[in-house]
């Protein structure tokens, strides 16, 4: 009843956001907020693979860029459908995140930690070398995706598509996780010998796992070029993906609603530090202080913010 | 092509390769040991090198800052240890893995405040610069000789200290069974602080040194130590060996990729795509190197025992 109530208010309050946001002057958060509900669905996916299939992806900014540069090269070369962009953004994230996670799959533990972090540094940098499309100084979106019924260049339909396909997103990996398939994905989890001896193999349900993760990420990255209309292999920076790590962490993991609080709380966290004025050097310096809090979150917060929301367990 | 340049670019792989088993070493000693993973690791790297440039500016005396940057991040290894990572060694590595992502924040941005985010430049004694000829025609610089020669003294060392002494025994003990170790009535936490904090100081030593070969900016630390956790990778994680034969390994793929691909690709292809693709590939190289030995040994090339 509380999960039912807790998402009753939450859908409220986003679809309510804009209309209250404008009738006081304040346009600016309807743009803030879409950004951490694009933040929110790439949560969302790596909640799939790290909270229900306890695979600790830091590579998950990778399909943030692989989906950014679909666009944004289509775009390039003057290609603006959208339907056709986000597409090959899905369909090509899920092809990177099949070759990425053929291989380390195959491992477990600190070795899948670094692997991951590992190849989407390489393609970092492989966006980095490749000058045709800006190299690191990245490259300017001339035009947001062209879509029949919607214009994503007005702010309140591209909030309320963000915001559908976030819901969507939490929907799919609800339905998915509750699935035979999630059953299995979740018991290989909880004890992999014994999925084993029953008579299936781990591999296969966490691949795939893993490639719709990635293909939802790519759908994030699709929408976050949109978002700043501009690419830069900064998208992939290993950094984002400890931020995305951060957001399912401090939801609360393994949860249908944490990843997106934990969005929320990270990035307005970051917003309020970096735009502190009294004293200045907090807002110019805001990783310093950000840094200790994350460190004492992880030490003393550890059920995450759906916990407080879910009746203990223990 | 000659072989001169061949030659040098090989020993700068060497040196390369060097400067990436100082860090591994130390991240591989504290992976086997304490089983905790330490992204704050490349910071430690970080403070070495701007203990080294501060101290030694400010002093007039490169040995000094030398002798700073060893000291300095001993300590400041030890303290961290005690004060944010002692509680996580019986944390998951997700935990362990976020927790030092805030403290990699952190040391970035305290960095920033304390010297700024414009790149710092190193300058040499004199008795460091200048080149020695190795033998007929090929000349190398002093410097990158000595770091070389460093490198490989800190990898004989350690291998005495982890093979030959007491300490070394103990490390090997602590790292297969903690709790043994403990109920023999050595102080294990204390055995790990002092690891933790060797390892810290051969990260700053790798930071000190690489002052005057990179550059020095906040964010230094994780660009190598992406490479460090590649070595490790490759190298099998716990194992000192591995870690040295995977540093030379990716130190020599990496620098040979970024200096001879383009000349051996624009042989057989087309000049336009040569200069394209060389770059790309030389950043990916020793990804896909990664990739090559995880699909033949999926637990490195050395693994540790246990």
């Amino acid at each position: 009843m509380r999960k039912a109530l807790l998402w009753g208010v939450l859908v409220l309050a986003l679809v309510a956001l804009p209309p209250v946001a404008q009738a006081l002057g304040q346009g600016f958060y309807v743009d803030l907020v879409r950004r951490i509900m694009i933040f929110a669905i790439a949560a969302v996916s790596l909640n799939l693979i790290l909270g229900y299939g306890g695979m600790v992806s830091f590579g998950h900014a990778a399909y943030l860029g692989v989906g950014g540069y679909a666009v944004a090269i289509f775009a390039f070369y003057g290609v603006n459908s959208g339907p056709l962009q986000w597409a090959v953004a899905i369909g090509a994230s899920a092809l990177v995140a099949l070759a990425i996670g053929a291989v380390s799959i195959r491992t477990s533990g600190l070795y899948f930690i670094m692997i991951t972090l590992a190849f989407t540094q390489m393609l970092y940098y492989l966006g980095i070398s490749i000058e045709e499309y800006g190299g690191d100084d990245g490259i300017r979106l001339k035009a947001r995706s062209e879509f029949p019924l919607v214009d994503l260049n007005d702010g309140l339909q591209f909030y309320y598509v963000v915001l559908a396909l976030l819901l969507g997103s939490v929907y799919l990996v609800h339905r998915i996780v509750n699935s035979r398939f999630g059953m299995a994905l979740r018991a290989s989890k909880s004890n992999e010998a014994r999925a084993l001896a029953i008579g299936f193999s781990p591999y296969r349900y966490r691949l795939t796992a893993f490639v719709i993760a990635g293909a939802m990420g790519g759908l994030a990255g699709a929408l976050l070029v949109n978002q700043v209309n501009f690419l830069t292999p900064e998208y992939m920076h290993w950094t984002r993906s400890g931020e995305i790590m951060f957001m399912v962490i401090l939801g609360g993991m393994g949860t249908s609603a944490g990843p997106v609080l934990g969005s929320f709380a990270l990035l307005l966290l970051e917003d309020i530090l970096a735009n502190w004025r009294d004293p200045r050097w907090i807002g110019e310096h805001w990783q310093v202080i950000l840094g200790p809090l994350l460190v004492l979150a992880v030490i003393f917060f550890r059920r995450g913010l759906a916990g407080i929301f879910q009746k203990s367990h223990d | 092509m000659t072989f001169a340049l061949v030659f040098e670019q090989l020993l700068n792989g060497v040196q390369l390769g060097v400067m990436l088993f100082l860090l591994a070493a130390g991240l591989t000693l504290v992976l086997g040991i304490m089983n905790m993973v330490n992204l704050a690791h490349g910071s430690l790297y970080m403070v070495g090198a701007y203990f080294a440039i501060s101290v030694s500016q400010w002093s007039g005396s490169y040995l000094l800052g030398v002798a700073a940057a060893l000291a300095g991040t001993l300590v400041a290894g030890m303290l961290v240890e005690v004060v944010a990572l002692r509680t996580l060694y019986q944390r998951n590595h997700l935990d362990q893995v976020l927790a030092t992502f805030g403290l990699i924040l952190f040391f970035n941005e305290l960095m920033a405040i304390l010297f700024g985010r414009s790149a710092l430049f190193a300058s040499l004694p004199s008795y460091l610069q200048g080149h020695i000829e190795l033998f007929a025609g090929i000349r190398y610089p002093v410097y990158r000789a000595v770091v070389i020669g460093v490198g490989l003294s800190v990898a004989i060392l350690l291998w005495y200290v982890v093979t030959r002494t007491r300490l070394g025994m103990l490390i090997r003990a602590g790292a297969s069974n903690r709790t043994m170790v403990a109920a023999l009535g050595v102080n294990i936490r204390l055995l790990y602080t002092v690891v933790f904090g060797f390892g810290a100081a051969l990260a700053g030593l790798a930071g000190l040194m690489a002052g005057q070969i990179y550059t020095v900016q906040p964010g230094m630390g994780e660009l190598i130590l992406i490479q460090v956790f590649v070595v490790i990778v490759i190298g099998g994680i716990g194992s000192i060996r591995g870690a040295l034969v995977g540093a030379l390994i990716v130190g020599v793929v990496d620098t040979m990729g970024r200096a001879f691909l383009k000349p051996v690709l624009g042989s057989f292809l087309p000049t336009v795509a040569a200069d394209t693709a060389a770059p790309a590939l030389a950043s990916m190289l020793i990804y896909i190197l990664m990739a090559l030995v995880l699909a033949l040994r999926p637990a490195g090339l050395f693994q540790a025992r246990g």
